[in-house]
């Protein structure tokens, strides 16, 4: 076998010592310099030892290729209580699984709500404190479902929900519709607007959605993501392009299905900038769960938090969560809201950048930089260190102002430690104390130790 | 005290970097001690046997602690110490979009390479080495200090993609006319080399420069790599593609002994082009006679080989008590000058206990210096290896301990390794080392014989 080094002029990768390279420079040999620095502490040993595996390469190809090869496509809206076979008095949240006790605000309150809206209890006070002493109660986590919620992500059996089939490997996904912005339940509000809306959206707003999918048929979400991102979303924090897109696949269905209430469902989606990022999640949801459960491999298939805890789960290692404290957003806060008023990290709406989405994606959406702190030089900054620790580019999720280059999709946990370079997340922030609602948006960025857990037991593995 | 303590986090710089910067600062009147490294624990412990009182800090970040004799020297240190950083930060990438490469990786994935040259510490090479060869690049692996089950894994990898790995701890190659790692100013020609000794290598290679004759391609394997463990994996390889490059008409192998069973499978290779190998070990060739059956096998004139002895009167013979102290930098050299003398203690200051989180020698010469003026009498045997990479200007040091020792009475012989072409001169170094009183060889061997007639005379 011929040695290709041996011949053509030497171009020379080097990572190390300066003095070495300084020498190359004298011979005028061509070089790229890698800027390196030690990984994460206490990482070295597990990392060799999870590089080493002879099942990595190939499992990650697989694991990402099933990601990236994925096509999601939005079939139906259908009741929690019929596709989840959810009960009453059964709550799904967002985030690794999380006891009352340890639930923040927002999430305490987002239960609260939902016990009133399914009628469990007449008065916030008995809601709390029918949760507290967890009889008739039941939470689990919405990943453990097939299932996304942003922020508190609290799905109970009368909400509706979308359904999103990924038509090449054949998984389904689902996520909660969406309320809007202001006094929602999933910022953790649950005064007597909030459960209005929710019923509305049980009432009218579902089934009309039904109703409306029937006329269309399946929604090609994989293209419609495509050309969001061209228009300037990055699918987290602004989802403008996304839902006038969505709005324009359905209008005229809606008004098919449903003519005496188009009005009203088409008036409260246009309503909504973020009413396709439920959509999206369940996008990123299905094509993430696609790359499960592949032996050996080291790809991130969900990050999630519950407002308490961060945590990350691996397509190598099943369902195990790998959690760190949830940190505070940095961003910017609405009205009198400051720092002091954040709850912690929360929400499943992470599955987009799980997915190559949102922080991710954030150089194709330079009319939001300002708003989660930062320049359009930062937003370019933060995708293309992203490619540090992605596996691979989106042949899909393209983003103009990088010369139409695939967004980076698929952390892998041995870059994160490598590099010590730790997932951009763009998010929403939710205010500290139950019934808030939304204080402000940011970036945050996920806890080290959730990483470093992961990649410890994939040494292990 | 006019302490200044900064743990700086996510900040990196190689150690050898890192050490300029403290010399730059140690050098200034006003600073009585500096250091400036990575906060390893041996670093955070040298700084605080030095009296500094540190902050919690963990090897990724940067650990700067500086004592002055005065505030304003302290102020003016810290300015010395900002403007060293500033020189350090890369050119390019300011604009914030093109960010450098972290890893091999990403920079295979960017650019067009045709092989990696991987010299971050030792426990940290296994991935970046892994990074080149699955982008299908060779890669040599300048670090040492990495586990030979890693090493073992690399190669088997790199086979299956068809490409090599030179090294761990090799610190020598020349490849395609391009000098990675410790590398001599080679003239093109006919020789191939596959060496699992770097030292060994750079003597084989500037012998036959020397001579006129020229090096195709310089291979390093490791030191390790002809052994029982790794079964000269490298070595095979490189030896077919020697074998399969039309420009390379004889090899020399120059290795210690290999394992026996190494030995067997290198001899049953077939190979259509002649090996003549250098295996330093008793009764062995040494190099410089291996180097000369070589340049016979290509029907060439062996030289005489350049040497510089003591002018008369310069320096005395050894007074006193006369033994050999052999203080060397290259592990092969030192080998070989303890088989030649066949008397001394010999010490490799490039072994891995002495180069773990500090600058091999050939580079930091701080261990030597002490060593040698730790010489009370007798001789001194000890090499310079010249060549890109190593010290730009050895005998600017060496020159005054080489006088300081005559004058204790002590004689110095020194073997220079180099040619004519390496930046340092060689003949420039070789006449202020000899002006300073030492006898200078270009033989490595021929330099431990002169030592060990040095004892002779001396009646020891």
């Amino acid at each position: 076998m011929t040695l290709s080094m041996l011949y053509g002029e030497p171009r020379v990768i080097t990572v190390g010592a300066s003095v070495l390279e300084e020498a190359l420079d004298r011979q005028a040999v061509p070089q790229t310099r890698v800027d390196w620095r030690p990984p994460l502490p206490g990482t070295s040993e597990a990392l060799a030892r999870v590089l080493a595996d002879p099942r990595r390469e190939q499992a990650n190809a697989t694991a990402v290729g099933r990601l990236l090869s994925a096509r999601p496509q939005l079939v139906g809206v259908r009741p929690a209580r019929e596709v989840l076979g959810l009960e009453p008095g059964t709550f799904f949240h967002a985030g690794p699984p999380i006891t009352w006790e340890r639930a923040s605000g927002p999430m305490r309150g987002a239960l609260i709500g939902a016990m009133l809206f399914e009628g469990l209890a007449a008065t916030p006070e008995e809601a709390e404190g029918r949760l507290a002493s967890g009889e008739g109660v039941a939470l689990d986590s919405c990943h453990h479902h097939r299932t996304v919620g942003p922020m508190a992500g609290v799905v109970s059996s009368s909400m509706w929900m979308l359904e999103v089939l990924d038509a090449e490997h054949g998984g389904t996904a689902y996520c909660s519709l969406n309320e809007g912005l202001g006094k929602v339940l999933r910022y953790g509000s649950y005064g007597p607007e909030v459960v209005d809306r929710l019923r509305w959206m049980g009432e009218v707003l579902g089934p009309v959605l039904a109703a409306t999918l029937e006329v269309t048929g399946p929604i090609d979400l994989r293209s419609l993501i495509a050309q969001a991102l061209q228009m300037g979303d990055e699918l987290h924090n602004r989802n403008r392009a996304a839902t006038s897109l969505l709005l324009r696949e359905i209008a005229a269905a809606v008004v098919e299905a449903a003519p005496g209430r188009a009005a009203e469902v088409l008036r409260f989606v246009n309503g909504n900038d973020h009413f396709f990022l439920n959509a999206g999640m369940a996008a990123a949801k299905v094509s993430a769960d696609a790359a499960r459960g592949v032996p050996g491999s080291s790809l991130v298939v969900a990050m999630a938090r519950n407002g308490t805890d961060f945590g990350i789960q691996v397509s190598g290692l099943g369902d195990r969560w790998f959690t760190g404290p949830a940190g505070v957003p940095d961003g910017l806060y609405l009205g009198g809201y400051g720092p002091d008023d954040a709850n912690p990290d929360i929400g499943d709406s992470t599955i987009t950048e799980t997915s190559g989405l949102g922080g991710f994606a954030m150089a194709a959406a330079p009319a939001i930089v300002r708003f989660v702190g930062g320049d359009v030089s930062d937003a370019v900054a933060a995708t293309t260190s992203m490619y540090e620790i992605t596996m691979a580019e989106h042949p899909a999720y393209q983003i103009p102002g990088l010369g139409f280059r695939g967004t980076p999709v698929g952390i892998d946990v041995a870059l994160v430690a490598r590099t010590g370079l730790l997932p951009v997340v763009n998010t929403g922030i939710a205010g500290r104390v139950a019934g808030t609602g939304q204080v402000g948006a940011g970036l945050v960025n996920p806890p080290v130790e959730a990483f470093t857990a992961a990649l410890t037991a994939l040494a292990a593995a | 005290m006019n302490d200044l303590v900064e743990v700086r986090a996510g900040v990196y710089h190689d150690s050898v970097s890192l050490m300029r910067v403290s010399q730059a600062l140690t050098s200034r009147p006003e600073v009585a001690v500096a250091v400036v490294a990575m906060a390893t624990e041996l670093n955070v412990g040298l700084a605080r046997d030095l009296g500094f009182e540190l902050p919690p800090a963990t090897p990724g970040d940067l650990l700067v602690a500086i004592r002055a004799s005065s505030p304003a020297g302290l102020e003016e240190a810290a300015a010395e110490l900002e403007r060293q950083f500033a020189e350090r930060v890369p050119a390019g990438g300011t604009s914030g979009t093109q960010a450098p490469p972290r890893t091999v990786r990403a920079a295979a994935r960017a650019w067009d390479a045709t092989l990696a040259l991987v010299s971050v510490p030792g426990e940290h090479a296994f991935p970046e080495a892994l990074d080149a060869i699955e982008a299908g690049l060779s890669v040599m692996v300048f670090s040492d200090n990495v586990p030979v089950e890693q090493e073992v894994v690399l190669k088997d990898r790199a086979l299956a993609r068809g490409v090599l790995v030179m090294g761990p701890d090799c610190g020598t190659a020349v490849i395609g006319g391009a000098g990675l790692g410790f590398a001599n100013v080679l003239r093109p020609g006919p020789v191939g080399v596959v060496a699992a000794s770097g030292t060994g290598a750079q003597q084989v290679t500037s012998l036959l420069d020397l001579a006129g004759a020229g090096v195709s391609h310089l291979i390093g394997v490791g030191g390790r790599d002809l052994s029982a463990a790794v079964g000269g994996r490298s070595t095979i390889r490189a030896l077919r593609a020697l074998d399969e490059d039309p420009a390379t008409e004889l090899i020399v192998l120059v290795s210690k002994p290999p394992a026996p069973e190494v030995a067997r499978a290198v001899q049953e290779l077939g190979l259509s082009t002649p090996v003549v190998p250098a295996l330093l070990g008793p009764g062995q060739d040494d190099l410089t006679a291996a180097t000369e059956k070589a340049l016979r096998a290509l029907g060439r004139d062996v030289p005489e080989w350049p040497s510089w002895p003591v002018p008369p009167g310069v320096a005395p013979g050894p007074a006193g008590h006369a033994a050999l102290r052999g203080l060397y930098s290259g592990g092969t050299l030192c080998t070989e000058a303890a088989l030649v003398a066949g008397t001394g203690e010999f010490t490799d200051f490039g072994d891995d206990e002495y180069t773990r989180g500090r600058p091999h020698p050939m580079i930091d010469p701080a261990l030597r210096l002490e060593a040698i003026s730790a010489v009370e009498s007798g001789v001194v045997l000890l090499d310079v290896v010249l060549g890109h990479g190593s010290d730009p200007d050895p005998s600017a040091w060496l020159a005054p301990a080489i006088a300081e020792a005559g004058a204790r009475g002590v004689a110095v012989v020194v073997a220079l390794v180099g040619t004519d072409g390496d930046p340092q001169g060689l003949r420039a170094q070789a006449a202020r080392l000899n002006e300073a009183g030492a006898a200078v060889f270009t033989s490595n061997a021929a330099a431990a014989r002169h030592a060990r007639l040095l004892l002779s005379r001396a009646g020891g």
